[in-house]
């Protein structure tokens, strides 16, 4: 188990430089001095050679590169261009936003995925099967901003139930703000329940026709054990994968819901700081987004022994 | 084992195949006719709701919906063909190349692959159209690089398993060259994972591209997409509810047709899946 975490944590080493070095040289990629790209026109010659000089810009590219990874180490990502504030303390501030989104919406539909998949799995052929199959090729089919969309639209603007546009921060009042997460969070888990239910679905039924299953069957245990202690375990690591990888491409995705929601999230920062041309945020964003990616896949591999414990084996 | 009847392809099949082939006359009855010039602005009949004379209702400039999301149909698809294309394109000659060399040529190969990997798709095409700028030619390279890797990798193992199949030892000896033999029997063998794989990329990159013209770092305005278009109708969403719903509905069907074909595809092709 020790040799199975410390072998994939090694791995990750390797990852995270690529991930450092594609970063580093994207913002490189494009075209005039590096130093006028990170100050855009606010900048006078002073700051302009102070940021040389920091940057390391008169060096060679390798030294730049161990430089600008020592500053990140650091968490000195730099300042944003538009509003001069430390680039680490705008990914912080906005991060927490997108992260409670995310894994409360990740985690309720991979609980209704759970449950659906293994309904229609265990009662497979039937209209049950029938009407979870169609539900979630019909999700998968919607695109999440426009679910959003119609869910603004019904619940917000016809309805009234909720507050359609804007924010209020938890520590303001942490009623308002459940409030204005309620629908954001509600898209995210229909939209991404349907791939999910879909890979639990059919690992169930590999699983459901092993030997074990009907042995445990023959034993007299009922379906409900059957199904939650000897099918779910079994079936639930390549869900499980997906999960991380879901929660991964919602770190680049969920710029559309926080657009519809107009909720102050990650997306929704590297999108203005893109349209701003505010590179260092820009930057700042594409590194942090990508180190949480492998951190959260990393986390995943992680918790597979939990549920398989072939695989420490192998 | 009784028949299933949700994995016979049949329904999937003529279902996609129906959303997806109406997609195409859509797109091809749009370069010879539209109800209207999708472009041009007519400031007397802003906002008309659904009506004879526009079937989908006209937007804030009083353009027409209808041949809007006919010319938005031909965008998106154009794109997505593009990207298809190019991301089969070159992913099928690397991956073969890294399959067919392996050694450290493959190593190399496969770690930059992985690298890309390890970025979430939609970020990935983020950061390429900050360096690039948001144009139809920087959205297609973006999102070709970001889907790039899934093809390498699929074409890479196909090629590596199929190279020690029987049929390509008896072509070796039979005294065929390597580049023949790679290129009689080792790629068309490898296809079918291609060729599933880049169903369900069309209907990623339609998503990918109506997700990044909606955020307004895609095509530009005034060329309507099915994204540009819903992030326009935004503000009138309460009083004209019918410009949120006709680009949705043509993205949904869109990535209802493929997904269902390539079901169906993964089904008659895949043949790991129960006989």
């Amino acid at each position: 188990m020790l040799s199975y975490i410390l072998k994939r944590l090694l791995l990750t080493l390797p990852t995270l430089l690529m991930v450092a070095l594609a970063v580093f040289f994207l913002i490189r990629l494009i075209p005039g001095d590096p130093a006028l790209v990170m100050l855009g026109d606010a900048g006078d010659a002073a700051s302009l050679a102070a940021l040389r000089q920091d940057l390391g810009l008169d060096q060679p590219l390798p030294v730049q590169f161990i430089l600008w990874v020592e500053h990140a180490l650091r968490g000195d990502l730099g300042h944003s261009i538009l509003t001069s504030e430390p680039v680490s303390v705008l990914i912080w501030q906005r991060f927490q936003l997108t992260a409670i989104v995310v894994l409360v919406a990740v985690s309720a539909a991979t609980v209704i995925a759970v449950i659906a998949g293994l309904a229609a799995a265990w009662r497979r052929d039937t209209p049950l099967d029938l009407a979870v199959v169609g539900a979630a090729s019909l999700v998968l089919a919607v695109p999440s901003f426009w679910l959003g969309l119609i869910l603004l639209l019904v619940f917000g603007l016809k309805l009234g139930w909720l507050p359609v546009v804007g924010y209020v921060p938890f520590s303001e009042s942490a009623v308002e703000a459940a409030l204005f997460l309620v629908l954001p969070i509600l898209t995210l888990t229909i939209t991404e329940s349907g791939v999910l239910t879909r890979m639990m679905r059919s690992s169930a039924i590999d699983v459901l026709r092993l030997e074990y299953v009907t042995h445990a069957r023959a034993k007299g245990l009922s379906e409900f054990t059957v199904l939650s202690r000897h099918v779910f375990p079994n079936a639930f690591a390549p869900t499980l994968t997906l999960v991380g990888l879901i929660l991964g491409h919602l770190l680049g995705g969920i710029a559309v819901i926080e657009t519809v929601f107009t909720l102050p999230g990650l997306g929704r920062l590297m999108v203005d700081s893109i349209l701003g041309r505010d590179y260092p945020v820009v930057q700042g964003c594409l590194l942090f987004t990508a180190v949480v990616y492998v951190a959260v896949n990393l986390v995943v591999d992680l918790c597979y022994p939990l549920f398989d414990p072939r695989v420490t084996a192998q | 084992m009784k028949p299933s009847m949700l994995s016979g392809a049949k329904p999937n099949a003529v279902i996609g195949g129906l959303l997806v082939g109406g997609l195409l006359v859509v797109v091809l009855l749009g370069y010879v006719w539209t109800p209207y010039d999708p472009i041009a602005i007519d400031l007397a009949h802003p906002l008309a709701p659904p009506s004879w004379t526009h079937w989908f209702g006209s937007d804030e400039f009083g353009r027409d919906v209808l041949s809007r999301a006919m010319l938005g149909a031909r965008i998106s698809v154009t794109i997505a063909l593009g990207v298809v294309a190019a991301a089969v394109i070159a992913g099928t000659l690397i991956g073969a190349i890294a399959g067919f060399l392996r050694g450290w040529v493959d190593r190399v190969i496969m770690s930059v692959n992985d690298a890309i990997l390890a970025f979430p798709g939609m970020l990935l095409a983020l950061a390429l159209i900050a360096v690039l700028g948001s144009n139809r030619g920087s959205i297609i390279l973006a999102l070709s690089v970001a889907y790039l890797p899934s093809i390498v990798r699929v074409v890479r193992g196909a090629v590596l398993s199929i190279r020690e199949r029987e049929y390509v030892e008896a072509s070796k000896v039979v005294g065929d060259g390597a580049l023949y033999t790679m290129v009689r029997h080792v790629l068309p063998n490898a296809l079918p994972p291609v060729v599933v794989l880049a169903t369900s990329l069309f209907g990623w990159v339609v998503l990918s591209e109506s997700a990044l013209s909606f955020l307004g770092v895609g095509v530009p305005p005034p060329a309507p997409t099915w994204g540009n278009m819903l992030s326009a109708a935004r503000p009138y969403m309460e009083n004209a509810s019918w410009l949120s719903v006709t680009p949705g509905v043509c993205i949904a069907l869109t990535l209802l047709g493929v997904n269902l074909l390539g079901d169906a595809l993964r089904d008659r092709l895949d043949p790991r899946r129960d006989a």
